[in-house]
């Protein structure tokens, strides 16, 4: 199983990404599936990441992590953060397929970050939901 | 589950080595890793235990240029071989295009090979996927071995035990000395690109 997306759907993506999270402070911002493969990636220029890999070790984490919340009877945890000295991590799941992760500075505050990526997940929403019916 | 970027016409695919533990699928990417450094430009990604064993999985991102006007990226994972992680190597077969199974020439090794296979069938039947519809390219590998005098399986017996239903190409190699590991990777990728054109036609 294969699937494509056009010009159109792409550019909406990164506008979304873009106006609601890099525009508000945030670091870079990338949306990849959870094969591991990047739909999009924006950064605000200051740094460039091995997104590739971010992207391969993103999908085993998150996917290690669902692991772990089935075993102790939970359907999935929903959302991830990891916390670190100046960097931080932020991972929001989108239908059962695709995943929004945000890296981001102490400078954002994880709730005010939280809201803007809920934001982001519900219109992203719109273009990827109809490509889990192909 | 390859994805399609029509943006930036780029296609990316995901190919992961499959089979039994210390059976030589790291070596593979290693050895590729090597050969290629000057065309890999990230560097490749492992997650090990102390012991040197792969836990999660290794990761190579590989360019192979453009084909047809898309810019063709492929994602070289391998899963951890030991039994004790079927959660963890279930976790790398999500989305996969095509698979390798390095199996090990070793005839001490004869039935880690058969279970690995019957493993990775249930596996992708998880994702409804079959093992017989997917991309796949069998690999024997350790043949070196039999010059230090190590008993090794006839290709024929090998042949007999993974391959008499799958009817896959497969190929005699030393992921060490990198006898035919390239030949391994070009066939792949040339049945995986093939299958992903189809699917979207």
């Amino acid at each position: 199983m294969s699937y494509t997306l056009g010009q159109k759907q792409l550019d909406r993506i990164e506008d979304i990404l873009k106006q609601d999270l890099i525009e508000n402070g945030v670091r870079c911002v990338f949306l990849i599936d959870m094969a591991g493969n990047i739909i999009a990636n924006l950064d605000n220029g200051e740094k460039q990441h091995d997104i590739y890999s971010l992207a391969a070790l993103a999908a085993g984490n998150f996917g290690a992590v669902s692991a772990m919340a089935k075993i102790i009877g939970e359907n999935e945890f929903s959302l991830l953060f990891h916390k670190g000295k100046k960097e931080n991590i932020h991972f929001n799941k989108i239908t059962t397929e695709f995943l929004l992760i945000t890296i981001f500075g102490n400078d954002i505050s994880l709730g005010f970050l939280r809201l803007k990526v809920a934001d982001s997940v519900e219109q992203l929403k719109t273009i990827l939901e109809p490509l889990l019916s192909l | 589950m390859a994805f399609v970027n029509l943006k930036n016409k780029e296609i990316q695919v995901k190919i992961v080595y499959y089979g039994p533990g210390r059976g030589g699928k790291t070596t593979n990417l290693e050895y590729i890793y090597q050969k290629f450094r000057n065309r890999i430009n990230t560097e490749m990604v492992t997650v090990k235990t102390h012991g040197d064993r792969t836990l999660f999985f290794d990761f190579l991102p590989f360019d192979i240029g453009v084909i047809n006007g898309y810019d063709v990226k492929i994602q070289l994972y391998t899963v951890p071989g030991q039994v004790k992680y079927n959660a963890t190597r279930r976790l790398v077969l999500r989305g996969v295009d095509g698979i390798v199974f390095v199996a090990d020439s070793m005839a001490v090794r004869r039935e880690k090979n058969i279970l690995s296979l019957k493993n990775l069938q249930e596996n992708l039947s998880n994702y409804k996927k079959s093992i017989f519809r997917i991309p796949c390219v069998i690999q024997y590998n350790k043949v070196d071995l039999l010059e230090q005098g190590i008993p090794l399986l006839p290709t024929d017996i090998l042949e007999k035990d993974l391959n008499s239903q799958l009817k896959r190409p497969s190929f005699q190699a030393s992921a060490l000395k990198g006898t035919n590991v390239v030949t391994t990777l070009k066939k792949i990728i040339s049945m995986t690109v093939a299958s992903i054109k189809r699917d979207l036609k």
